[in-house]
């Protein structure tokens, strides 16, 4: 049957045809496109893996930052928390000195005061003393005529002097 | 029994549908898809000879190679463009002339074309005995014009878009246009096909995989469209597709490894099987030219069947004229339907078939670069194909 012999000169222009074909596209044709096509895909493949690792790297620097915000408060609160402490122990502390001083003041007043009222005490009994001398000096110049008068004077005046001693002293 | 029911199954298959056909053909049964083929129109023949119109003729003409191109005919004029013959005769010398001097069966120095006996439409030389010989014969046919024709295409697409290519950096942005559409399909090759059937070694016959793809898709193509310079019937010839799966059949054995050979002098079956009569070895060894042998007429027969289906469709126009303008009008309308859905089915098949050519070449390929593992998948892949 015609149709399913092969026919010498259409093989060897097939073979030509197709030698010739399959030499210029698998010198000029193919390779070339395909190594395009793989270089661009190895180069969408690393951007991919690149964009990837910059993601990572972002959150991390994110947690970072997080933390170091994280820190710096915990810090401030800190800070704060000392400064607090420490206000309060200074006035605290203040408080203390103010009124131990105020007690050493009060203490020291007291005992100037004492002091005072003793010493006005002493000047008071001295002028009294000497008062008293004098008075009973004029008084007895009058009245100390004779002996007898004199001693009776004595008497009486000692007996005075002694109850007012008791009176004060009570 | 059964096998006769399958060939009268793919009988009617391949009339109403040679694409359903295409899928589930193996070599033995797409041989008698072939038949069937040219054998449609002798069906035909005895009424379309009543009605003045040899649908055979035009069906033959047009699959069979011829001298010249024939385009078309207006009236009683044939517009056709002459082809170069290039013949040696037996006294050694080459002639070389256009086929317009062997028009109407005209001699030309001592050649001439043959009407009848067993060179029937080949050009013949009568020697000085009488006896009518076959000269060597490397004469630009219509089918070799068409081929030119498509190759120049094939280049002109693949090395256009390749230009674009050359100078590209690594971050050159995705191309648009043809070289975009390009990209696609060579890439979907690639991944669908060349690397997973080829396997680790796919980068060194991805070219030859790519080549042949694209020739055949080209040429299917190319054969579906009428008009000239496309329109010949390429890919359905036999020389062709014999070309086309020796190519493969050298891509195999000449890079076969130590193992693909081992495989097939002595596989791993019983000994009985091999050892006083090499059964398997035979077996595996005719299985060396059974599957380019099965490439070839596959896509042979596929394209063929395709071409002969849709100049019967078309016929059916001039068949029934003489029936009356209702039938004949009635009738054109199917036969344009019919030829549009065929045309469709064509452009379909043009793609699987350069696919699965593809893919079966990738497969054997595959197997004779052979490691242990791929073997099992290997099989898979051939098995779900012809079936």
């Amino acid at each position: 049957m015609g149709l399913l012999q092969p026919e010498l000169g259409l093989l060897f222009w097939t073979s030509l045809a197709f030698g010739v074909v399959l030499f210029l596209l698998c010198k000029f044709g193919f390779p070339v496109i395909l190594r395009s096509v793989e270089e661009r895909r190895r180069f969408i493949d690393s951007s991919i893996d690149a964009a990837h690792e910059a993601e990572v790297r972002l959150e991390r620097v994110t947690l970072d930052s997080e933390a170091i915000v994280e820190k710096a408060e915990a810090e401030r609160q800190q800070i704060l928390r000392a400064a607090t402490e420490e206000r309060d122990r200074i006035v605290a502390e203040a408080r203390m000195k103010a009124s131990e001083e105020a007690q050493r003041i009060v203490v020291e007043a007291r005992e100037q005061a004492e002091e005072v009222r003793e010493q006005i005490l002493r000047d008071g009994r001295q002028q009294v003393a000497a008062l008293a001398v004098a008075l009973s000096e004029k008084l007895l110049r009058g009245e100390l005529r004779d002996k007898q008068s004199q001693t009776q004077l004595a008497d009486r005046l000692l007996d005075e002097i002694n109850t007012q001693t008791t009176n004060i002293e009570a | 029994m059964r096998l006769w029911i399958n060939i009268l199954l793919l009988c009617a298959l391949s009339i109403a549908c040679p694409a359903w056909g295409q899928e589930s053909i193996d070599y033995a049964q797409s041989e008698a898809v072939a038949a069937v083929a040219a054998e449609v129109p002798e069906h035909a023949e005895p009424m379309a000879e009543e009605q003045g119109i040899d649908v055979k003729t035009v069906v033959l003409d047009h699959i069979a190679d011829s001298y010249e191109w024939h385009i078309c005919t207006v009236g009683e004029h044939h517009v056709t463009i002459p082809l170069l013959v290039i013949v040696r005769s037996q006294s050694g010398e080459w002639h070389c002339f256009s086929s317009s001097h062997l028009h109407a069966g005209h001699e030309y120095e001592g050649f001439r074309i043959a009407d009848e006996g067993e060179y029937a439409g080949k050009i013949v030389e009568q020697t000085a005995e009488g006896e009518v010989v076959r000269p060597i014969d490397l004469s630009i046919t219509k089918t070799v014009a068409g081929l030119f024709v498509n190759c120049a295409v094939l280049l002109l697409i693949v090395l256009g878009v390749a230009r674009r290519y050359r100078n590209d950096q690594p971050d050159a942005k995705a191309k648009g246009g043809l070289a975009g559409v390009l990209e696609m399909v060579i890439d979907s090759v690639m991944e669908g096909i060349i690397i997973p059937c080829v396997g680790p070694n796919y980068r060194k016959f991805a070219p030859y995989l790519l080549t042949a793809f694209f020739f055949i898709f080209v040429n299917n193509l190319m054969g579906l469209i009428p008009i000239f310079p496309a329109g010949a019937n390429v890919t359905g010839n036999i020389s062709v597709t014999l070309v086309l799966a020796m190519a493969t059949f050298f891509a195999v054995n000449v890079f076969g490894t130590r193992d693909y050979w081992k495989e097939i002098f002595w596989p791993e079956v019983p000994t009985w099987l091999k050892v006083p009569i090499p059964i398997m070895p035979a077996i595996e060894f005719i299985g060396l030219f059974t599957k380019p042998f099965s490439l070839m007429i596959r896509l042979f027969a596929n394209i063929l069947a395709g071409h002969a289906i849709i100049l019967i469709l078309t016929c059916i126009v001039f068949a029934t004229a003489k029936l009356g303008a209702a039938v004949n009008g009635a009738m054109s309308a199917v036969s344009v339907v019919l030829s549009i859905f065929m045309n469709c089915l064509e452009l379909l098949v043009a793609f699987l078939q350069a696919f699965v050519f593809t893919m079966l070449s990738a497969v054997f390929i595959g197997a004779a670069q052979h490691s242990e593992e791929h073997e099992h998948e290997t099989k898979q892949i051939e098995n779900n194909i012809n079936n």
